[in-house]
């Protein structure tokens, strides 16, 4: 995760002389401060008790929005969430529900 | 000391290369360029430079390529002609909005078809709205000049665009002519080190180049290019200005060539523009007050400055070595003529396309537009605006 | 000084070296201070195919970037040119044209329809097995075209193409020796006719 975003003053309403040259995107991360989780129409819900822990979820979700602490997946992180629906397809126990919104 | 010598425009060009030592070359050889890419990789073989050459399989790759070198940080160049620019299209627009200033040695040659490899403008002038800055030789001298002054232009903070730096196809890029060459010492104090503000290959500075631009951002950097292709004006004039001072070979715009007085002028582009001189000079004799305009940036477009010139001539000839198919003249009449709108309003003006696949132009072919130009004054005609020179009829 | 320019068109067939010969002609009269011009007439013609080549020598800057309508001299490569090729076409009259021939020129001179200047012979095959023990025709050619042409000294054009074929020659120097004898052979051998 970025520290800072470099590219917080460059917005729809900027003027051209203040974008960067050719679109140049500086610092990375930047994306952790697009909050797609307003795109979701549908969502995934975590349902604990059945979550075996086999962390299968994870690497599918397009979005990153799995979070990982210690070995062990905790609940999503719907500001970046788009609502895809991956994990929910990918989980073997039932741990995942998904609904429409 | 200057050094003396006898090179081809493609031998100038590549001698230019080796002193430069360039970062990265991307190429893939296609006649009559096919020579610049040979002599690096001799220069490579060698051990005379350290330039990292990439042989390709494509011109679309050697542009990516070039694309992805310059982003990364290095000084990258590539040479092409024809349908090797042509397969570079896509590319050509992205090397100027992700505003990376690649030197291009363009040596012009029409493009197919029919298929032809001998020269005219048809390849880098339909690639004339692509965001290049392009800048055009008379022969291998300027060929040599040109290519040096280009990485100074293209590089210059207030720029950074992408540079094509052409000559004409076998005219230039293989006649033996004489010239005058720097020491390599002085190239590379000239040219001096690239070193961009951001790069790639920065650990210490995360940068993405070339993201998708949404409707909200993309004219605004439509717009940047385009104020860099006008700040290019300046520091045009002012490299030009700093290697005058280093060579007493002195560049502009455009040359003017016996234009004080002239009555009738001519606006050409490359190695006709010294074919013209001669025939001026002969008309000269015979009482024609004749003058020639030679263009040498063509982009960006010295509007202005060919209009001053044109203002008080009483007709001019404006030659196009590449069709358009616009049913009303080349790429150089329309931006002559859309210069000359409100300025030269008395000055009659007659396009000719000229020179195409190779069609030799002589001295005479030359006289004849100056004839036709003669008449059309003559008897006060509206001259036909478009007209072919040394076509068959 | 009078601006003096001397236009040279070259006759061959593609692979026999007339470019090159147009290009050390080129070398050797840079050599000498002059400006010059040397260039190939390009086209898709590959091995056998009848080729031009041309040179610009002039003690002023040379601008035209044309081709040559009307040499001053013609130096034909191969012989079988003369009867597919218009080789004198626009050739001037008081110029002259080189042929690589064991012919007398006036034998020669039925076949250039009607031309009326100089006509010069030089056996360069002969020549150049001779002194360089292989048909390398492009250095008796060159040494005929200087002699033909005058435009510059004989004793200066040995001198400069001494040093020009140890710097070219410079990794078999065995090669100079007979390089250089042909051409002070060809200066001698070439026959004149007009």
């Amino acid at each position: 995760m970025a520290k800072e975003n470099l590219m917080k003053d460059i917005h729809e309403k900027s003027a051209y002389a203040d974008l960067t040259p050719g679109g140049d995107i500086y610092g990375s991360g930047n994306s952790h401060f697009f909050n797609t989780g307003e795109w979701r129409t549908a969502t995934p819900v975590f349902v604990p008790e059945n979550c075996k822990q086999c962390l299968l979820c994870v690497p599918v979700c397009p979005d990153s929005a799995i979070p990982v602490v210690d070995g062990k997946r905790g609940d999503f992180d719907y500001d970046h969430c788009k609502g895809c629906g991956i994990c929910f397809k990918v989980c073997p126990f039932k741990a995942i529900t998904f609904n429409k919104d | 000391m200057a050094i003396r010598e006898r090179l081809s425009g493609n031998e100038a060009v590549s001698y230019a290369i080796r002193q430069v030592n360039p970062d990265v070359m991307p190429a893939f050889p296609i006649t009559p360029s096919t020579e610049i890419p040979q002599f690096i990789s001799q220069y490579v073989a060698n051990g005379q430079i350290d330039t990292i050459f990439v042989p390709v399989e494509s011109e679309h790759s050697a542009m990516s390529a070039s694309i992805g070198s310059e982003a990364a940080g290095a000084r990258t160049i590539t040479a092409t002609s024809s349908c090797g620019l042509a397969l570079m299209w896509e590319m050509l627009y992205v090397a100027a909005s992700c505003r990376l200033p690649i030197v291009l040695a363009c040596i012009n040659r029409a493009l197919s078809g029919p298929i032809n490899i001998n020269n005219d403008h048809s390849d880098s002038m339909g690639a004339r709205d692509a965001g290049w800055i392009q800048i055009y030789a008379e022969n291998a001298q300027e060929a040599y000049d040109n290519y040096i002054m280009s990485f100074r232009i293209g590089e210059h903070k207030d720029v950074l665009l992408p540079v094509m730096a052409c000559q004409d196809g076998f005219i230039t890029s293989h006649a033996v002519d004489n010239i005058t060459l720097l020491e390599d010492e002085k190239v590379k104090a000239f040219v001096g080190e690239y070193k961009p503000e951001k790069c790639l290959l920065n650990p210490a500075e995360a940068l993405s180049v070339g993201p998708y631009d949404t409707v909200h951002y993309y004219m605004e950097h439509k717009k940047q290019q385009a104020v860099a292709m006008h700040n290019a004006k300046k520091v045009i004039l002012d490299v030009a200005k700093e290697y005058e001072e280093l060579t007493g070979r002195k560049y502009g715009f455009i040359e003017k060539y016996k234009m004080e007085d002239a009555e009738y002028a001519m606006v050409i582009i490359g190695s006709s523009a010294g074919t013209a001189k001669d025939a001026v000079d002969e008309l000269r004799a015979q009482g024609v007050k004749a003058g020639l305009i030679k263009v040498r940036v063509y982009r960006p477009f010295p509007g202005e400055e060919i209009a001053a010139a044109l203002k008080n001539v009483k007709a001019v000839a404006i030659m196009d070595k590449a069709e358009s198919f616009s049913d009303i003249g080349g790429p150089l009449g329309a931006d002559v003529r859309a210069s000359m709108f409100g300025v030269c309003n008395n000055v009659k003006a007659i396009n000719f396309v000229y020179g195409l696949g190779g069609r030799d132009v002589k001295v005479d072919d030359i006289k004849c537009a100056f004839g036709k130009l003669e008449e059309v004054v003559k008897t006060d005609a509206i001259p036909t605006g478009y007209q072919y020179l040394g076509v068959r009829e | 000084m009078m601006k003096k320019l001397t236009e040279i068109r070259w006759h061959g067939r593609g692979g026999q070296g007339a470019k090159t010969a147009s290009l050390l002609l080129a070398d050797v009269a840079f050599s000498t201070g002059l400006y010059i011009q040397g260039f190939p007439e390009y086209g898709p013609e590959r091995m056998g195919a009848p080729i031009t080549a041309y040179n610009r020598l002039s003690n002023e800057p040379i601008r035209v970037h044309s081709n040559i309508y009307e040499p001053d001299y013609v130096v034909v490569v191969d012989e079988t040119l003369l009867d597919s090729v218009d080789v004198t076409a626009g050739l001037k009259p008081e110029g002259g044209i080189v042929i690589n021939s064991a012919k007398d020129p006036a034998e020669l001179r039925a076949k250039l329809k009607g031309y009326t200047g100089k006509v010069y012979t030089i056996d360069a095959k002969k020549i150049s097995i001779e002194c360089i023990g292989r048909n390398m025709p492009n250095t008796p050619m060159l040494a005929a075209a200087v002699k033909a042409s005058g435009f510059m000294d004989e004793k200066l054009f040995l001198e400069n193409m001494e040093a020009s074929f140890k710097h070219k020659f410079a990794s078999k120097p065995e090669v100079i020796a007979g390089n250089m004898k042909a051409l002070e052979v060809s200066l001698k051998e070439v026959q004149c006719n007009g």
